[in-house]
C-alpha cells in the first residue's frame, strides 16, 4: 500500500475511534463504574478531617 | 522536616519537599520575571553587566517559573494525587528521592548556564545537552514511579487525575527526547540534527505541547483532584472527563503549525495547525466546564473559601485563554498578533491566571495536609483571601496592557501611506509601547507581592504543624 494512503486513512481512523469511545463512554452499563470511579478522591480513610471541614461550611452559610 | 509528620501509609516527605520548592521558585521566577519587564521599560537597567542582559535573563524566567515553579507544582501534586486516589505509597522512596534532587539540580544549573549565555537557542528548550540528558534521566525515574503506584492500586478505577497526569509524563518524555537530538560539539554547545524548516517545526511540535501537556494537562490533572475535593463533591460529569480526556490529547500534537504562520514552513501545514488549533476548543472547554461545574449547588461555598476562589478563577482564565488562542491561529488574526506583545499577553493568560492560580490553589489546599494539618487549614485564610485578590488584580493588570500594546503594536507595523510607503518606523511602535509596558510591570510586581504574603503564610504553617508536633510529643510523653 502507498505511505499516503495510509496517511490519509488516519484521519477517518481517528474519527471513528473517537466515535467509538464516545459510544463506549456513554453506553448504559458503565454508569455506576464511572460514580464509583468518581468518588475515588473521597474513598480515603483520612477524610474525616474533609467532612468536618465541610459541615462547619455549612454551617457558617445558614 | 522530621518524620513524625509521617503519614503511615503515603510517602508525604517528598510532597512536602516539591510543594516547598514550588513557592521558591514561584518567587524566584516571578521576581526575574518583574525585573526583566522593568528592563524594557528601563532599558539601562542592569545593561552593563553582560550575565543580567535582557537576552539571559528571559529564559531563565521562563525555565524557573515553568520548570521550577509548574514543574515541582506538577511533582508535588501528582504524587500526592496518585497516592491518595491509589491508597498506595509511591511505587519507590529512592526513586522519589531521585527525582526531588535531579529536579532541583536542573533548575539551579539552569540559574548557572542560562545567564552565562550557555543555550540551545530553542525556546523552552534552551539547555544545553548535558542538562538534557539528566532531564531525561529524572524523567524516566518519574514515569516508573508515578505508573509503578498505579499499577500497586487496590481499586478497579484509575481515577481521571491519574489519565492526565499520565499523559503529561508520557508526552513530555516523547517531546524532550524529540526535540533535545543535537549533535554535541564541545562540553557545552550542540547543533540541532533537524534543520531549517523542519528544525522550525520539531521546535514548535515541542513548543505548543509543553503548554498542551506541561502546562495543560498536567494541571487539568490538578484540577480533577483538587477542584472537587475542595468543593466536597464528585466531579460534575465522568463521562464528559473521558470524552475530552481523549479529545484533548489526539488533537494538541497538531497545534503547533499555528506558531509559524507566514514563515517558510509549508502553507498546508500552516492551515493544518489552524485547523487543529480551532477544533481544539472543543475539549478545552470541555475541561473548564467540566470543573466550573462541579460547583453547580455549591456556589455559596466560594463566598467563604478563597482556596476554592483560587481553583475556579483558574478555570475561568482557562477557558478565555483557550478561547484567545484559537482565535489567534486563524491565519487573519495571527497576521495582526504574531510577534506583538499580545502573545505575550495570551501566554500570561494562561500562565498567571490558570496554571499559577491552579497550582497556589492546591498548594494551599494539601500543605497543611501533608503537615498533618487539616487539608486547607493554612496559617492565615485572610491572607490566602488577599493572596487571592492581588493575583487576579495583577494577572488582569498584565493581560489587558498586553492586548492594548499588542493590537496597537500590530495596527502600527502595517499601517501603509498612500503611496505604499509604512507610516511608522519600528521605533515608533517601540516608543508607543511604554505606558503598557509600565502597566505590565505593575502588574507582574503584585502578582509577586501575592507570592511573598504565601511564602509567609507557607512558612508559618510549617512553625505551626512543627509546634503541635512539638506539643503532641510532649503531651505523650508525660502521659507516658
Amino acid at each position: 500500500m502507498d505511505i499516503n494512503t495510509l496517511r490519509a486513512l488516519a484521519t477517518p481512523i481517528a474519527f471513528v475511534a473517537f466515535i467509538a469511545i464516545f459510544a463506549w463512554t456513554f453506553s448504559k452499563g458503565r454508569k455506576k463504574g464511572f460514580e464509583e470511579a468518581a468518588n475515588l478522591p473521597f474513598a480515603d480513610d483520612d477524610d474525616v478531617s474533609d467532612i468536618q471541614r465541610e459541615s462547619s461550611v455549612e454551617k457558617n452559610t445558614k | 522536616m522530621s518524620t513524625a509528620f509521617d503519614h503511615p501509609t503515603y510517602n508525604y516527605r517528598v510532597v512536602r519537599a516539591f510543594t516547598i520548592m514550588t513557592v521558591v521558585w514561584g518567587v524566584v521566577g516571578m521576581a526575574i520575571g518583574v525585573l526583566i519587564a522593568s528592563q524594557l521599560v528601563w532599558p539601562d537597567l542592569l545593561a552593563n553587566i553582560p550575565y543580567l542582559h535582557f537576552g539571559r535573563l528571559r529564559p531563565l524566567h521562563t525555565n524557573a517559573v515553568i520548570f521550577g515553579f509548574g514543574g515541582s507544582a506538577l511533582f508535588a501534586t501528582s504524587y500526592y494525587v496518585v497516592q491518595r486516589t491509589t491508597q498506595a505509597r509511591l511505587f519507590s522512596d529512592v526513586l522519589s528521592g531521585f527525582t526531588f534532587w535531579g529536579w532541583q539540580i536542573i533548575i539551579v544549573a539552569a540559574a548557572i548556564t542560562l545567564p552565562l549565555g550557555y543555550t540551545q537557542t530553542k525556546e523552552y528548550a534552551e539547555l544545553e545537552w548535558p542538562i538534557d540528558i539528566l532531564i531525561t534521566l529524572v524523567w524516566v525515574a518519574y514515569a516508573i514511579n508515578f505508573f509503578g503506584t498505579v499499577a500497586k492500586r487496590k481499586m478497579k478505577h484509575i481515577y481521571v487525575a491519574n489519565w492526565f497526569y499520565g499523559a503529561f509524563i508520557i508526552t513530555v518524555a516523547v517531546l524532550h527526547i524529540g526535540n533535545s537530538a543535537v549533535v554535541p560539539v564541545s562540553a557545552m554547545k550542540s547543533y540541532s540534527v533537524y534543520s531549517g524548516a523542519a528544525d522550525a517545526m520539531v521546535q514548535w511540535w515541542y513548543g505548543h505541547n509543553a503548554v498542551g501537556f506541561f502546562l495543560t494537562a498536567g494541571f487539568l490533572g490538578m484540577m480533577y483532584y483538587f477542584v472537587p475535593k475542595q468543593a466536597g463533591r464528585p466531579v460534575f460529569s465522568y463521562r464528559l472527563s473521558i470524552v475530552h480526556f481523549w479529545a484533548l490529547i489526539s488533537l494538541y500534537i497538531w497545534a503547533g503549525p499555528h506558531h509559524l504562520h507566514y514563515t517558510a514552513l509549508p502553507n498546508w501545514t500552516q492551515s493544518l495547525g489552524m485547523v487543529m488549533s480551532l477544533i481544539l476548543l472543543a475539549p478545552s472547554w470541555g475541561g473548564m466546564i467540566n470543573g466550573v461545574m462541579t460547583l453547580s449547588g455549591a456556589w455559596h461555598k466560594l463566598r467563604h473559601d478563597p482556596i476554592l476562589r483560587f481553583l475556579v478563577v483558574s478555570l475561568s482564565f482557562y477557558g478565555m485563554s483557550t478561547f484567545e488562542g484559537p482565535m489567534m491561529s486563524i491565519k487573519t488574526v495571527n497576521a495582526l498578533s504574531h510577534y506583538t506583545d499580545w502573545t505575550v499577553g495570551h501566554v500570561h493568560a494562561g500562565a498567571l491566571g490558570w496554571v499559577a492560580m491552579v497550582s497556589i490553589g492546591a498548594v494551599y489546599h494539601l500543605l497543611p495536609a501533608v503537615l498533618g494539618l487539616k487539608p486547607g487549614a493554612m496559617f492565615s485564610t485572610r491572607l490566602i483571601n488577599v493572596h487571592f485578590w492581588l493575583a487576579t488584580i495583577g494577572t488582569v493588570l498584565y493581560i489587558a496592557s498586553m492586548w492594548v500594546n499588542g493590537i496597537m503594536q500590530g495596527l502600527m507595523w502595517r499601517a501603509f501611506n498612500n503611496d505604499g510607503s509604512l507610516t511608522y518606523s519600528f521605533v515608533e511602535a517601540v516608543d508607543a509601547s511604554y505606558p503598557g509596558w509600565f502597566v505590565r510591570v505593575l502588574g507582574g510586581a503584585i502578582f509577586l507581592l501575592g507570592m511573598l504574603l504565601m511564602s509567609y503564610n507557607t512558612w508559618m504553617t510549617v512553625r505551626q504543624a512543627k509546634g503541635n508536633e512539638a506539643a503532641n510529643f510532649q503531651a505523650d510523653t508525660q502521659a507516658a
